[in-house]
């Protein structure tokens, strides 16, 4: 039997780091998180150099990239959204390469560990809050309570809308983390299948052939549903509903 | 599962931190100005483009306009000048007609009056012969002279009998 599924999300320093008690070794997640950054910054610069009227291939990719935040943001942050552009534009390049680094046979899926995702959420949700208290001044908390119910209704609206909102990171941060270790351990047992069946490995072969163009897919679509996700609690915090 | 084993936390927390901004700085001071501009110029190119283009139709619009009026007076104006000419010529040839109409009657009465001068004169000369004849031949049936006077009364009324 090959290595155990779990083993590819083992994080081990390469560069040990002590800082007084606590442990900031450069660890493999860390070397593919600066890969990410690396990369998207690459490609994106590079796409970006020529400038020409009628867009070359590579150039078209950080245009793309661009317009689709760009619309996510105006769509669903609506007015006063421009600010965050550059935010919402870092946190989707940053997901989307990270999950799609990740899918690299050998590398290390940075947002396959739920304490990455959960800064992530827990930062936006932060953030969010803040920019709703600022915006609105203690107005904000009538966002647990919609406008134009009855008021004995309170009683269990607020408490309803104050667990709806107080489960928005942890929502975000798994739906990331789950999808990236699901969709991984998924695949080392395929592939693990493959090398034990022996000749018959060509069946669970082209399933995880197939499995990976789904995996491809799915690491885009969760990093464009962390900004989108992200563009809606904007929204709400500009916009209160 | 080492997703949970909370001793690489820090570390993940602290590089996520590090590498997160740096990317933030890289992408919003380097990146992303440079596409927006890129994008901006561009649908500034497009929207000039289609300005112009705006401009060059309606002048063209204007100038097949002022071609169809042209076109359109210089019809009526045809259509005048033919219509001149031809009432021109329509009065021109009634005028002659008329004219000729006049002179041809003109010219019918003088004809008739020569023809009934010269009917009359033939007349007169018919007589004086037929008198001049009469007695002429009265003269050689009966040997003796016949004078003029009885030989145009008898002439006379053989011509009113004869009508």
């Amino acid at each position: 039997m090959a290595a155990s599924p779990i083993e590819q999300f083992e994080v081990y320093p390469l560069l040990p780091i002590q800082v007084g008690n606590l442990d900031l070794s450069f660890t493999n997640s860390s070397l593919w998180m600066v890969f990410a950054v690396a990369l998207s910054t690459v490609i994106l610069a590079i796409s970006a150099r020529g400038g020409a009227l009628v867009p070359s291939r590579l150039q078209s990719v950080s245009e793309m990239m661009y317009e689709l935040v760009a619309n996510m943001v105006r769509d669903n942050v609506g007015s006063g959204g421009r600010k965050y552009f550059p935010f919402i534009f870092t946190l989707f390049v940053f997901v989307l390469f990270a999950n799609l680094l990740g899918m690299i046979p050998h590398s290390f899926t940075v947002t396959s560990h739920l304490i990455v995702t959960f800064a992530l959420a827990a930062v936006i949700f932060i953030g969010v809050t803040i920019i709703g208290f600022y915006r609105h001044g203690f107005g904000y908390l009538r966002m647990f309570f919609p406008h134009g119910a009855p008021l004995w209704t309170a009683v269990i609206l607020v408490p309803v809308e104050l667990v709806s909102y107080l489960s928005r990171p942890v929502s975000l941060s798994v739906r990331l983390f789950a999808n990236m270790t699901v969709g991984h351990v998924l695949l080392k047992v395929i592939a693990g299948f493959v090398v034990s069946l022996g000749v018959f490995g060509i069946f669970p072969f082209v399933f995880l052939i197939a499995l990976s163009a789904l995996e491809l897919f799915i690491a885009a679509l969760q990093a464009y549903v962390f900004a989108i996700l992200t563009c809606i609690y904007l929204h709400d915090a500009l916009h209160m509903h | 599962m080492p997703q949970f084993d909370p001793t690489s936390f820090a570390s993940q927390l602290f590089w996520l931190a590090v590498t997160f901004i740096a990317l933030y700085f890289l992408l919003s001071r380097l990146v992303l100005p440079r596409i927006s501009e890129v994008m901006e110029k561009r649908s500034e190119r497009i929207a000039n483009d289609l300005e112009r283009a705006e401009a060059l139709k309606t002048e063209t619009e204007a100038v097949i306009e002022a071609y169809e009026a042209a076109l359109a007076k210089a019809r009526s104006e045809a259509s005048a000048v033919i219509a001149k000419a031809t009432s021109d010529i329509a009065t021109l040839s009634a005028k002659r007609q008329a004219e000729f109409g006049e002179e041809l009657a003109m010219r019918m009465v003088a004809a008739e009056e020569r023809i009934s001068k010269a009917k009359q004169q033939a007349e007169s000369q018919i007589r004086e012969i037929a008198v001049d004849i009469a007695a002429d031949v009265a003269e050689r049936l009966t040997g003796k002279a016949i004078d003029a006077e009885s030989a145009a009364q008898a002439v006379d009324t053989q011509m009113k009998g004869n009508g």
